[in-house]
């Protein structure tokens, strides 16, 4: 049997060529991803926003009346409600949003939820409330507050723990990689005004264990070839790095995209958001491996010598102890 | 690294067996084959979004427990003083801002005034704190405040209280296996799965049932009570209904604030008919001490009206006819059959001590949760067998070993997930799919390395065990960062994203064993009897 191969043998691309431009696109590209996260905002699900989500199914009808819900929900007095179809053409989800002057009360986000299911329930005979979201002002401030502290303690304790494991400049690597795929998560979440909900949180998570894989996979390659060919110049041996690790990275992502594409097609609507994320996560994440995590250390300086062993604690003592025993 | 002794084998093969076993009793089930009831029955539980069922957080108001603590201390306080020999006699008392104050009519009994409030008192806290600091302001004005340790100690107490009534209440129900567990302070976590009438279940924990009866002031001038002026020792109780009979119109009740009693002295309470008119009321039977106050309550203002008020609104202002002397007393209020069967359920549990207010709620219809699932499984299903077919045509030989830890890595998930009793969520599935995607780039990353050796013109022994020992640094150090990723989602995370966090990180431990561990064990036997010359990667 001949077996396939992604990646033909020795290969030699010459990635780091164009590291220059590539850094320029992707800052713009950071930038521009924050611009619209601070301008167009994120569209925050039921999680972040407070207010209510209802899934339903108008079980006598073929096809759910959208235009005369909408219609009833607005008559309620609730302002833009979200009406989308959920899974089959019968059921949709339906999105309130809490009015801002209702965060601060408790029971506001319940409040509402009655009243529309309420409402629904005595217009729609047929109606099967399948699930009910309902997060008020205060809750949905502390998922905000503990979903950002989730981010940055991540993105923060596994840079330490790649710059106890390799060099400060592999440490700085990482965390600049990490904070280059979160952002264009977030930026492609505000572009399409795509839901950001709590699952969110977890799957940029997720991205943030993946794209560290990837990065760290190709910096324990640099670290082997920086031992092996001290006298290399810096560039040509991230990019031989990069190319012996080329198979396995194409591969990964292959059996990661694999695995995970048939769960965006055929899996259970609620999860869609959360595998699209990740989705294009593992797109993200292995491009800043490459174009963000490898470069940079060559502006951070390091040099064949960085993985030298250097004196320990009780080697400098013994020594300044020697040169004080010569002194005296 | 390619040696592997007898025991060693037979080590791992059990450990692998054993936690893989775990797995089948949650698989037949899934499969809906029943299980021997003979053998151990691990099962995996599922989260509230597969199984279908509501989790609710319930929060209670603070500020009420403290208002609620100095209105009883101002009862209390007036109550002892009273009984005191010789009488202290005091006015001007106010319980507002947070404190209660009073003047004594006879500053000369200010310490024997001080004696009698500090035997109230009781001690709060680990440091010998009392719960009330007791000042004396001007020679005779007392001013009582509650000190932190005592608030808090308070709303624990209340909380306590609190999440008896809500079993009490959910219990009544009849529905299986609630979780209702204290969170944080202030707050009640009440998970119920499989539940037909979600509604009906908030409505019950909702409700306070704080019944109480108290005497309506007749002599309240109607213009004050709709310009909103209080009566001196009255207050106004606005009309659950304010159309009701005997609400003469007005939208709130003037009714005297002390001497009334409270509903919480019940034996019984049930739903029936009124007998003039058939309308649904709720009969209560007070005990022996509530039958007695309600005897000298009725029979002291015969020809009054006393008010019913429920939860800070009258519900009727019937008229005392004669003096009910039986402990037994009927509530009537434009009450359906639904609504007067809740409030009895919530009077025979007993009054929650605090406001409960629904601050997050999350239900998930049972077809909807049994809909999530089989759609997993059918997306899990295809996403592993496009991985597996990927890895067999890339890595031949060694692709199929892959596969087979694969299999055993899944089925070690399921099983440790099963005995340390985890909750298998939606966002878990997508957790499992990823790992199936995450699992074998352990793999990839030997295999690739092992041709790269191969291809420098190692032998087949040296090319197979390099790739394993050079590999390993990378996955060691790719699972610790992916670990403290997902820690920190378990850490920060709630519910079902949880789930996610604790599939992922079990993922870790198993794939590294079956990816790298199994996989090199199966290797090295094939090689070993094989003695193969080249390898096909």
């Amino acid at each position: 049997m001949r077996l396939i191969k992604l990646v033909p043998d020795n290969t030699n691309i010459r990635f780091l060529r164009w590291r220059v431009p590539f850094y320029v696109v992707s800052m713009i590209l950071i930038a521009a991803s924050w611009g619209l996260v601070m301008t167009k905002g994120l569209n925050y699900g039921v999680d972040f926003a407070g207010g209510q989500e209802i899934r339903t199914t108008f079980v006598g009808h073929p096809e759910a009346p959208v235009a005369d819900v909408r219609r009833l929900i607005s008559g309620l007095g609730f302002e833009d409600p979200v009406i989308q179809r959920f899974g089959d053409p019968n059921s949709v989800s339906i999105r309130v949003r809490l009015p801002d002057e209702a965060t601060d009360n408790p029971g506001a986000a319940a409040a509402i939820s009655d009243r529309i299911t309420g409402a629904l329930q005595k217009n729609y005979p047929d109606v099967r409330i399948d699930g009910n979201d309902t997060v008020s002002g205060k809750v949905s401030g502390e998922f905000r507050q503990t979903a950002l502290y989730a981010l940055l303690a991540a993105m923060l304790a596994i840079s330490i723990y790649i710059w106890v494991r390799f060099e400060w400049q592999f440490g700085v690597g990482a965390l600049f990689a990490l904070f280059h795929d979160v952002s264009l998560t977030m930026g492609m979440f505000a572009l399409f005004q795509l839901e950001f909900s709590l699952q969110i949180i977890a799957a940029i998570l997720a991205i943030i264990g993946y794209s560290l894989n990837d990065t760290i996979v190709i910096y324990d390659r640099i670290r082997e070839d920086l031992k092996k060919y001290r006298r290399m110049p810096l560039p040509e041996l991230l990019d031989m790095s990069v190319n012996e690790t080329l198979a396995r990275t194409v591969m990964t992502s292959m059996t990661l995209l694999v695995a995970l594409i048939p769960l965006l097609f055929f899996g259970p609507e609620s999860l869609f958001g959360l595998t699209a994320a990740i989705v294009l996560g593992i797109f993200v994440g292995t491009y800043s491996s490459v174009y963000m995590a490898a470069p940079i250390l060559i502006w951070l300086g390091v040099s064949s010598d960085s993985f030298v062993p250097t004196e320990s604690a009780v080697e400098r003592q013994e020594r300044k102890a020697r040169e004080g025993v010569g002194r005296a | 690294m390619l040696e592997f002794p007898t025991w060693k084998k037979l080590w791992y093969w059990g450990l692998t067996l054993v936690i893989a076993a775990a797995a089948l009793p949650s698989l037949f089930s899934v499969g809906g084959v029943s299980w021997p009831n003979a053998l151990p029955d691990p099962e995996i539980s599922l989260g509230l979004d597969l199984a279908g069922g509501s989790h609710i957080l319930l929060e209670a108001d603070k500020n009420q427990v403290a208002q609620q603590r100095l209105e009883n201390m101002e009862e209390s306080v007036r109550g002892r003083l009273r009984l005191t020999q010789p009488r202290i006699a005091i006015g001007d008392i106010s319980s507002s801002g947070g404190r209660l104050s009073f003047m004594l009519k006879d500053p000369s009994q200010v310490d024997a005034a001080r004696d009698e409030i500090l035997a109230l008192t009781s001690g709060a806290g680990l440091t010998g704190q009392r719960d009330w600091d007791i000042k004396v302001e001007d020679g005779s004005r007392f001013v009582l405040t509650p000190t932190r340790e005592g608030l808090e100690q308070a709303v624990s107490d209340a909380m306590d209280s609190a999440i008896e009534v809500v079993r009490k209440r959910i219990d009544s129900l009849g529905t299986r296996e609630p979780t209702i567990i204290r969170q944080g302070q202030q707050r009640i976590v009440v998970q119920v799965p499989g539940l037909g009438d979600p509604e009906a279940l908030k409505s019950l924990i909702g409700q306070t049932a704080k019944l109480e009866f108290k005497l309506v002031d007749e002599t309240a001038a109607p213009n004050d009570i709709q310009q909103g002026i209080t009566p001196p020792g009255d207050e106004l109780v606005p009309w659950a209904d304010p159309n009701a009979p005997g609400s003469g119109g007005v939208s709130v009740l003037a009714v005297k604030r002390l001497g009334g009693i409270k509903g919480d002295q019940l034996t019984n309470a049930k739903q029936g008919f009124d007998p003039q008119n058939n309308a649904p009321v709720v009969s209560i039977t007070f005990d022996q001490a509530g039958g007695t106050r309600f005897a000298k309550l009725t029979s002291e203002n015969v020809n009054k009206r006393f008010a019913i008020i429920l939860d800070g609104k009258v519900l009727s202002a019937p008229n005392i006819n004669e003096p009910i002397l039986g402990g037994s007393a009927q509530i009537s209020g434009n009450f359906t059959v639904e609504s007067a069967t809740q409030l009895a359920i919530a009077l025979r549990s007993g009054a929650l001590p605090v406001d409960l207010t629904v601050v997050e709620e999350r239900t998930v219809g049972p077809d909807l949760g049994a809909d999530s699932i089989r759609k997993g499984m059918i997306a899990m299903g295809i996403g592993s067998l496009l991985v597996v077919l990927l890895m067999i045509a890339t890595y031949g030989r060694f692709g199929i070993y892959a596969t087979v830890a694969l299999i055993f890595n899944v089925l070690m998930i399921l099983g440790i997930m099963a005995v340390m009793g985890t909750t298998l969520t939606l966002p878990g599935i997508a957790g499992f799919v990823l790992t199936i995607g995450a699992a074998v780039d352990a793999n990839v990353l030997i295999y690739e390395r092992m041709r790269e050796e191969r291809k420098k013109g190692r032998r087949v022994i040296a090319a197979v065990e390099n790739g394993y020992k050079e590999a390993s640094r990378a996955i060691y150090d790719a699972n610790v960062t992916n670990a403290i990723a997902g820690a920190l989602l378990f850490a920060f995370g709630s519910g079902p994203v949880r789930g996610f966090a604790v599939v992922l990180i079990i993922g870790l431990f198993t794939s590294v064993f079956t990816g790298v561990t199994l996989t090199r064990m199966w290797v090295a036997g094939w090689l070993r009897s094989a003695r193969p010359t080249e390898l096909h990667v």
